[in-house]
């Protein structure tokens, strides 16, 4: 992060020094994410963002299809590959985090929430699409209130509804006063907080990302044609925008794959929460 | 080129969108594409998966319980080589001794009945020489007479007719040969 100050407030140092050229500099700003349809109207119009959900969904399907069709007892090639990450949402986050009794059973959501969120943020990276699909609220909303309706409802069926709800509005152990203290901070947090904080981190995360990158490869461009009224050297500093492009391409697939582990890891937190009574 | 159209957007438009307000449109396509993928996941490839790696596992597991039975059916074996072995050398030391003590019993078998048939040859040696010397002697105790007779009658002249006389005279002749020394005694054959 400190990285990508640096680097901007850099770039916004160059931009005040070069004096407004005719036409001036525009930054990308929110109105990147918003799409007018392309088609039909309404809950079904789709635009440019639905044709990319519906697209990396296909693939995603095509890709496991393909990879676990047969699956051999030796795995091979794709197989090989999904296996590492299927077997690491299972190992790493289902087994370490829920336990291994009950870790198994939320194994499969919690895989295909891990890949389908992964999925919908490297579009941000991919020539041609260059916009991640969770940069859009639609999709952080579906899968924050999904992960909290599962919460919830295994909270009730695991330990009832009452005492998973007295549970955690009243954890045990604290004297009696304190209650008026923490009971309105439990209530909030569990039941708004988690889900709101999910929705908006990753989110936030994307659109960020995608700022960011907008930002890098609009002022490059914006600084190599600096030579088309006369400041030729204003492409020295777009080759230093470039280059930071070209970092955070890279910063942006690791973000990508760290926001849809984040997403699973507090999913997964968030069940164990409910599975057990709190201590 | 975007960011020009959203600029001009929102210059038309007037109002600031808010990035938290999802578009119905994409909260009815996410929902259907999430809930596609969540159940091709769930229905078809997890359970594809965990069959091939539960197979995996057991194959693993029937492997290592394969080597642990040969394992230990080697150690078996080992073992009871080892046993017939020590059975067998054993065996060989019993067999050894007894061979041993057999030999010694047929060396001193053999022994004592060479020393038996040697008895026997030298009793039945002795018992014909002595049956020899014994015929020998009448032999020559008849012949002597009768050369002494014959050699006395010559030498003294005279008949010895008189049978009494004639063996008295022997007699007395043979006892003198006895009572001589061995050389002597073939003295009067020399004399013929």
């Amino acid at each position: 992060m400190t990285l990508a100050s640096t680097v901007l407030h850099e770039e916004t140092v160059v931009l005040a020094s070069v004096s407004t050229p005719p036409g001036g500099y525009v930054p990308p700003s929110i109105e990147e994410f918003f799409y007018d349809p392309l088609f039909g109207s309404g809950i079904f119009a789709v635009n440019r963002i639905v044709l990319m959900m519906l697209l990396m969904t296909g693939v995603l399907c095509l890709v496991f299809g393909l990879g676990f069709r047969r699956a051999q007892v030796v795995p091979r090639g794709l197989q090989n590959v999904l296996e590492t990450g299927t077997e690491f949402v299972r190992t790493q986050i289902a087994d370490e985090v829920i336990g291994k009794e009950h870790g198994r059973r939320f194994a499969p959501y919690l895989t295909a929430l891990f890949f389908f969120i992964f999925a919908m943020n490297i579009t941000a990276v991919i020539p041609g699409l260059n916009l991640p699909v969770n940069g859009l609220a639609a999709l952080p909303l579906i899968l924050a209130v999904i992960t909290w309706g599962i919460y919830n409802y295994q909270g009730a069926k695991s330990q009832g509804l009452g005492p998973y709800i007295k549970g955690s509005l009243f954890p045990p152990g604290i004297p009696t006063p304190i209650y008026l203290l923490v009971t309105p901070i439990e209530l909030v947090s569990t039941f708004i907080l988690r889900p709101v904080t999910l929705f908006i981190r990753l989110l936030a995360n994307m659109i960020a990302g995608h700022l960011i990158l907008g930002l890098f490869f609009s002022a490059s461009t914006y600084l190599f044609l600096g030579y088309q009224d006369g400041r030729w050297w204003t492409a020295f500093f777009g080759l230093g925008s470039f280059l930071g492009a070209i970092v955070f391409t890279f910063f942006e697939v690791l973000v990508s794959a760290l926001q849809a582990y984040i997403f699973t890891l507090l999913t997964a937190v968030y069940l164990a929460g409910s599975l057990e009574p709190e201590h | 080129m975007s960011a020009v159209t959203g600029l001009l957007l929102a210059v038309e438009g007037g109002e600031a969108k808010n990035p938290l307000i999802p578009n119905a449109n994409e909260l009815f396509w996410g929902t259907i594409c999430f809930a596609v993928f969540a159940g091709f996941m769930i229905k078809y490839v997890l359970p594809t998966a965990k069959k091939a790696l539960d197979e995996r596992t057991a194959g693993i597991e029937g492997k290592l319980a394969q080597a642990e039975r040969d394992r230990d059916e080697a150690q078996q074996l080992l073992a009871q080589y080892r046993e017939q072995l020590a059975e067998a050398r054993t065996e060989a030391g019993r067999i050894r001794t007894e061979a041993q003590a057999q030999r010694a019993q047929i060396v001193e078998e053999a022994r004592g009945e060479a020393r038996t048939e040697a008895g026997r040859i030298t009793e039945a040696a002795t018992a014909q020489i002595a049956s020899e010397r014994q015929q020998v002697v009448t032999e020559l105790r008849r012949e002597v007479g009768g050369l002494a007779v014959q050699l006395a009658s010559r030498i003294v002249g005279e008949s010895l007719e008189d049978e009494a006389r004639q063996r008295r005279t022997v007699e007395r002749f043979l006892e003198g040969l006895e009572d001589a020394p061995a050389g002597s005694a073939t003295d009067p054959v020399a004399v013929r």
